[in-house]
């Protein structure tokens, strides 16, 4: 046994989730628990009690609003993989999923366990930052709305109170025909990525890109959106040339460090991943033409 | 003062009703309280994969769930897989024709995987069975054998076999 000792709740409602997010002091909301659960087994977290939101029905759910799709809070990874209206309608998010961790831990694993763990590296929080998601979160006697952009508050921390809960996340879509591509440098397959980026463009006629979203994963303490980038992209046209050139901005981020690989490989590997997803992307926009970067 | 429940966990289509101490794994329950050893538990943090078990149908870490959670579910476990105590599941034998285990120990994990998998995708490529398999680890066969075994036991599953 080695989990520490808790009290474990399983309430059947959202409001008796924050009730108890509420009234106790030192709790841990447990969702698919494929983080949390190694965390107690390894004691890296020690709550008084642990409140488990896997009985709550109305949280699990993908749902077409037109011009966005909005995610229950519990939504499983695998719900997320084998969504056919994800597939079709945020073809990145389809795309990053297959790198988040297994089939065994995605059967598990939430969307919004996700969010709220927060790991810099993490798939669903990028593809959220890329797409300018907006995450719902409620509390006993109240809820707010919290912008992806103001989402993360540093390192594995999100914005949202000790007692507050994530219910759902609303995903804006891009408009039908729009680039996209997610790529990643893992040591290995499933692991989490020491690098990876995404990237969306809504290219015009003529290749002129109209908007463009570039996010980074893993080189900041959180998911981080290169709004430099953006910038520099719209109104310009698609090419080699720009995509090499604009993707080096990457290399002026304020990288972390750690035993797997130092800053300046970390800001290298965002240039590049950059640089060949801004070319994916492209290839795959409706507008977009053919083009390989390496 | 420790927090405890009785909980109800179909296994292989029998029931264990058990009082359990809430912060226990699903993977101990197993092992400890149904006396089911098949399942192995490796790292119990859920990067090896050995403790994988069937939860409603679906593979999970057993080392990654509380036994509590498990509470009015349906569990399938390696002791499970074959139709009876005589012969092997289809996957099995082709384990034990493809060399696909040495010692053993990543084995429960590897066939429940490959169970859900082949079911899934019952004709895969070679790189598919690679990459279903990315979340359990063997210090053994090198893959090599496993790989083999799986796209034995798909051919004959489709065989009929």
């Amino acid at each position: 046994m080695k989990p520490p000792p808790f009290t474990y709740h399983d309430p059947r409602s959202i409001d008796d989730a924050v009730a108890l997010l509420a009234e106790k002091d030192n709790a841990k909301l447990l969702a698919g628990g494929q983080s949390l659960m190694p965390m107690l087994n390894m004691r890296f977290v020690l709550p008084d009690d642990v409140i488990d939101i896997n009985r709550i029905d109305d949280l699990s759910y993908i749902r077409d609003e037109g011009d966005a799709l909005v995610f229950g809070g519990m939504t499983r990874q695998r719900d997320i993989e084998f969504s056919d209206l994800v597939a079709q309608k945020i073809p990145l998010m389809k795309e990053a999923i297959l790198n988040v961790g297994h089939r065994q831990t995605r059967n598990r694993g939430t969307y919004g366990g996700s969010l709220s763990h927060l790991d810099p590296s993490a798939e669903l929080p990028t593809v959220s930052m890329a797409q300018d998601a907006v995450v719902s979160v409620r509390k006993k006697g109240g809820a707010r709305d919290i912008a992806m952009a103001d989402f993360p508050m540093g390192y594995m921390m999100p914005s949202f109170d000790l007692d507050e809960m994530v219910t759902d996340i609303r995903v804006p879509l891009w408009p039908e025909g729009h680039g996209y591509a997610f790529v990643e440098f893992a040591r290995r397959h499933g692991d989490f990525a020491i690098t990876s980026s995404a990237v969306l463009l809504d290219v015009a006629d003529g290749g002129r890109i109209a908007k463009a979203s570039v996010t980074v994963g893993g080189v900041w303490p959180a998911p981080l959106r290169v709004t430099a980038v953006d910038e520099v992209l719209a109104g310009e046209t698609g090419s080699a040339e720009l995509f090499t050139d604009v993707a080096e901005k990457c290399r002026d981020i304020d990288a972390m460090e750690d035993v797997y690989a130092p800053a300046w490989y970390r800001q290298h590997l965002a240039a590049v991943l950059t640089r060949r997803a801004l070319a994916k992307a492209f290839s795959r926009a409706a507008n977009g033409t053919e083009m390989t970067l390496r | 003062m420790s927090d405890r429940r009785t909980i109800s966990v179909t296994i292989n289509g029998e029931t264990f009703e058990r009082n359990v101490e809430t912060r226990l794994t699903l993977a101990d329950f197993i092992r400890h309280e149904c006396l089911l050893t098949g399942t192995h538990v490796g790292c119990e943090h859920g990067v090896c994969g050995a403790c994988t078990i069937l939860l409603n149908g679906q593979t999970a870490r057993s080392c990654l769930m509380l036994a509590v959670q498990a509470d009015g579910q349906e569990i399938k476990t390696v002791e499970g897989i074959a139709p009876n105590d005589q012969e092997l599941h289809p996957l099995q034998q082709a384990f034990q024709d493809n060399h696909g285990l040495q010692c053993g120990f990543c084995t429960p994990g590897m066939l429940t995987t490959l169970l859900e998998f082949l079911e899934n995708n019952p004709d895969p490529t070679e790189r598919e069975v690679r990459e279903a398999i990315s979340g359990n680890l063997c210090r053994c066969t090198g893959y090599q054998g496993i790989v083999a075994a799986a796209l034995d036991a798909a051919k004959r599953l489709q065989a009929g076999a």
